[in-house]
């Protein structure tokens, strides 16, 4: 596997094969919202007792789920850069962290303009509220710390570290949070049980968090091809991709 | 070992040099103690509901304005460098300085913490879970700060940035601490909550000196 993987470890052969796979996920990700967005918002029956302020589910649950998983990506991301030292991966890291940034917040600001006709109040120190609430802080750490140094190979390792730190306290947060108050209901969907929502209800929700899944992967590698091409300005692979002299 | 407990006599001296820079931060303490009876009301039954997140939130707060010299000037007068190429394994040396650190911004803290209790009208049962609370909880945020520190060392203004970085990842430690203060105020048992925070720290002092060590590294190159 080694053999088959280390070609990408040189930076214009990883350029390349994030610039093929973004068409890929970006097709994936217009296909699946746009379904999936359509048919949860017009078509899906609305809910018995939430009418139609439900459908905020199609946008909130998907953030919610891709914001805890763009965390982990990047803490992935960020032990592959410092225990093998892959510098692409340090640069991954920071391309994820401002789009998790993004999803928490969507996932924020829709649970608040759901919650105001539901609870009756825009924001409560609910347990999964105030998780993801300091899921945000953490984004924003990692996003601190990368911008604070002028070296980028500094703040990309320093970055890794403290993404490596936040997701071994991610769990602890959480239950600790869980324990402390609880208000919001349980999770619609889990793995190991039937799920609690209507399949007519399921279906649209389920495309909608496999299309901002692809969305993550399509911006991520677009911002790493971008972060790519910065740090590595100065090298001739790059004056050659701008001179439009190479092949990309 | 010999070099651990080396890196903790050196600090303990240098510390006790300069004594100001142990005593700030206590004051600071009392200042910020004093300042929520005058802003929330001197009712004795207020402050007692509020006294032991008021407590909590200051030494969190103080712990965050002294962490900032667990290594700074050793990072200015190059003694870091030193230790990094001394050859001892550079986690127990940065737990050593983290010990030490410790010892001289909690343990005044806990020493004064009957004062802060009679200023604020904690009751008996109510200091003592408090007391409790804060000796296993402190060492967890010695141990967290010295991360953040470790990466933040090396820039010219990491001040507010290490703030960002570290009271988020304190926050578990405030509940647990806050919730079995708030027990014990209800006669309840806390043992459980303690528990957990003893958890934490022994988890916190398994992953944290390598964290700091290898931030240290990154920080030096």
């Amino acid at each position: 596997m080694w053999k088959w993987l280390h070609p990408y470890a040189k930076p214009e052969a990883s350029f390349r094969l994030a610039g093929a796979f973004v068409p890929w996920f970006t097709a994936l990700a217009v296909l699946c919202l746009s379904v999936g967005t359509v048919w949860g918002l017009l078509f899906a029956p609305s809910d018995y007792q939430q009418g139609d302020s439900f459908r905020i589910i199609y946008v909130h649950v998907p953030a919610a789920i891709l914001s805890m998983g763009a965390y982990l990506t990047m803490a992935i991301a960020g032990f592959i850069a410092l225990v093998w030292q892959i510098k692409q991966s340090e640069i991954f890291v920071a391309a994820v962290a401002p789009i998790g940034a993004g999803f928490t917040f969507i996932a924020l600001l829709t649970g608040a303009a759901w919650g105001k006709p539901m609870w009756g109040t825009w924001w409560v120190w609910d347990a999964r509220l105030t998780s993801e609430l300091i899921l945000l802080f953490l984004y924003l750490g990692v996003i601190a710390l990368y911008n604070a140094f002028d070296d980028k190979a500094l703040a990309g390792r320093s970055a890794s570290i403290l993404s490596l730190v936040g997701v071994i306290n991610l769990p602890i947060i959480h239950y600790s949070v869980e324990w402390w108050n609880t208000l919001h209901q349980g999770a619609s969907i889990t793995k190991f049980a039937k799920p609690s929502i209507d399949s007519a209800m399921l279906w649209p929700l389920l495309l909608n968090i496999v299309g901002f899944g692809a969305f993550l992967g399509a911006l991520s590698l677009v911002r790493f091809r971008t972060e790519l091409l910065k740090r590595e300005q100065r090298r001739p692979w790059v004056r050659q991709l701008l001179l439009g002299t190479g092949e990309a | 070992m010999r070099a651990v407990l080396n890196v903790i006599k050196r600090e303990l001296l240098i510390a006790m040099r300069r004594k100001s820079d142990i005593l700030n931060p206590l004051w600071f303490l009392l200042i910020v103690i004093t300042l929520f009876p005058l802003a929330l009301g001197p009712e004795p039954e207020l402050l007692a509901r509020v006294a032991p997140g008021v407590l909590w939130v200051a030494a969190l707060l103080s712990s965050l304005l002294s962490l900032e010299r667990l290594f700074r000037d050793d990072y200015l007068d190059g003694s870091l460098e030193q230790l990094l190429l001394s050859g001892h394994p550079l986690a127990a040396l940065s737990l050593a300085k983290i010990v030490a650190h410790w010892l001289l911004t909690a343990l005044p803290l806990l020493l004064l913490s009957p004062l802060f209790a009679v200023l604020l009208g904690l009751s008996m049962p109510i200091f003592k879970a408090t007391f409790l609370t804060l000796l296993i909880g402190t060492p967890v945020l010695s141990l967290i700060g010295g991360v953040g520190v470790a990466l933040t060392v090396g820039l010219r203004r990491g001040g507010v940035l290490l703030s960002l970085l570290v009271l988020p990842l304190f926050i578990p430690v405030l509940i647990f601490a806050t919730s079995a203060i708030e027990a014990a105020s209800f006669g309840l048992p806390y043992a459980g909550h303690l528990a957990i925070m003893g958890a934490i720290a022994m988890l916190t002092l398994c992953f944290a000196p390598f964290a700091t060590a290898s931030a240290l590294r990154v920080s030096m190159s």
